[in-house]
């Protein structure tokens, strides 16, 4: 099992280690549910040097990025920001969703998931090659997400940023970004693992509390977040997995992978929305739902520690009423369909 | 590491039974399945009066996490249910052997215990 360098730090601080893609990772240290009510109200740090990260060297990277991706890399090209694309077959079908980082000068760095790396790593190098660009897969790098309404005050010691939403700031050898996958104020620090592991002791020596995979599971679908493989997949395109905004278009003379595919296809006769429900139980991923004209399956479903209650996210088909209905353990269950950004909706 | 107190008796998944003075059975889940499970949000309990078989599946815990089936360790007849969970579950996480108990049974041949694992038994079984 792959382990990161942070492994040891997990094992002793009551870090239940489980096996997620290959990853010998925490899904929690103690209580989920505590972790993700810190992350609402105050602040926590993850430790996510599982995911995978690559930095582009020499070529033409702006036209690569153009061709790789739908969103359209032209718009962060006036600063050091951060662009999320979906990363797509020639069938439209998602491979995978990226963190598209402009370093300055044209250069670039993705941050992908950890179980698609090997995938995207010979998809990158095979696309990139085509503009003269070389594709670095970093093996030793340190990603840690400090996440809450408290993240800027207690990086200040360390680092006094003024960061609007998505944008970096660089020093020689740390990346920070104000992005997450929570929903709340928060920045994502990459570096080496040396210099990871000095920022990692200094945040914990500010007692804050490490936050395990589970917790970044529920923050995500309160925050209305798609989880790879299981929100989406490669039998999915961008208009069923509530990714229109990614398909940038408003260049007509880009070409970029899958823009054929998805201009055949115009829509999905599918969507992705939130659903929740008042009654007791969770409906999880796989269960079928169902309404008046309609049906379809529950993509990710959990208890909201946030509101309280069952929510998750279900693809059924596009035209569909407020509510519809589902079966839990022989129990008929009502469903109330919303967007499934549910800090938004459900506040 | 998880706590196995050694009055107790136990079933492989993870379910006690303590025998009481009156000669009724309190039964609830050990602390290495609520570690397994996480945080619990939902229990469902068995209806007082409801005949239950050993190992047969009487009452349903939800993490979230996981749905899991709570067998009985026991044949008899619930007597009683732990109410307060319907509403704090989070009590089996902090509790499991004390305040966090599921229900209790009238057991119907108490030499039945006989086949349920004891403390030391359980807990090399739960390591493996």
């Amino acid at each position: 099992m792959k382990r990161t360098y942070l492994n040891e730090f997990h094992l002793k601080n009551n870090g239940h280690l489980v096996d997620f893609a290959g990853w010998e990772m925490p899904i929690n240290y103690g209580s989920q549910i505590n972790e993700h009510n810190l992350v609402r109200t105050n602040v926590g740090i993850f430790d996510v040097s599982h995911m995978a990260v690559f930095d582009f060297l020499g070529g033409n990277q702006v036209e690569f990025l153009k061709y790789l991706i739908p969103n359209d890399v032209t718009k962060i090209l006036d600063s050091k920001r951060a662009l999320y694309s979906p990363l797509l077959n020639e069938e439209g079908g998602i491979l995978d969703d990226l963190i598209i980082y402009h370093l300055g000068n044209n250069k670039f760095r993705i941050i992908s998931n950890c179980a698609t790396r090997e995938q995207n790593y010979a998809w990158f190098k095979k696309i990139a090659l085509e503009f003269g660009v070389d594709t670095n897969f970093k093996s030793d790098a340190s990603i840690i997400a400090l996440q809450g309404p408290n993240t800027l005050k207690e990086i200040s010691g360390l680092y006094d940023l003024k960061l609007e939403k998505f944008h970096l700031y660089q020093d020689d050898d740390v990346m920070i970004a104000r992005t997450g996958y929570t929903g709340e104020s928060g920045i994502e620090i990459v570096s080496n693992a040396n210099k990871g592991m000095e920022i990692w002791k200094y945040l914990i020596s500010k007692d804050i509390q490490p936050i395990g995979l589970a917790a970044r599971d529920t923050l995500r679908l309160e925050a209305g977040f798609n989880l790879y493989g299981s929100d989406m997949t490669i039998k999915n395109n961008p208009y069923d997995s509530n990714l229109e905004w990614t398909v940038d278009h408003r260049d007509e003379n880009r070409d970029y992978i899958g823009k054929r595919a998805l201009l055949d296809l115009k829509e999905s006769k599918q969507c992705l929305v939130g659903f929740y429900t008042k009654e007791r139980g969770v409906l999880r991923s796989g269960t079928k739902v169902s309404f008046d004209g309609g049906e379809g399956e529950i993509t990710s479903g959990t208890w909201s520690p946030t509101f309280k209650k069952n929510i998750g996210f279900c693809r059924i088909t596009k035209t569909y009423p407020k509510t519809g209905k589902s079966i839990l353990r022989d129990k008929e269950i009502n469903l109330h369909f919303c967007e499934t950004n549910f800090l938004k909706y459900l506040k | 590491m998880a706590e196995v107190p050694s009055n107790l008796k136990f079933l492989e998944s993870h379910e006690w039974a303590r025998l009481e003075e009156d000669g009724t059975v309190t039964v609830g889940i050990s602390d290495h399945a609520q570690e397994l499970l996480g945080d619990i949000v939902f229990v469902e309990l068995p209806d007082i009066g409801k005949e239950v078989t050993q190992s047969g599946d009487t009452a349903i815990v939800e993490s979230v996490k996981a749905a899991s089936d709570v067998y009985s360790p026991l044949s008899g007849e619930i007597t009683e249910i732990n109410e307060t969970l319907i509403d704090n579950p989070e009590i089996i996480n902090t509790s499991p052997y004390d305040s966090g108990w599921f229900f209790k049974i009238k057991p119907q041949d108490i030499n039945e215990m006989d086949k349920l694992l004891d403390a030391k038994a359980y807990e090399s079984a739960s390591e493996s």
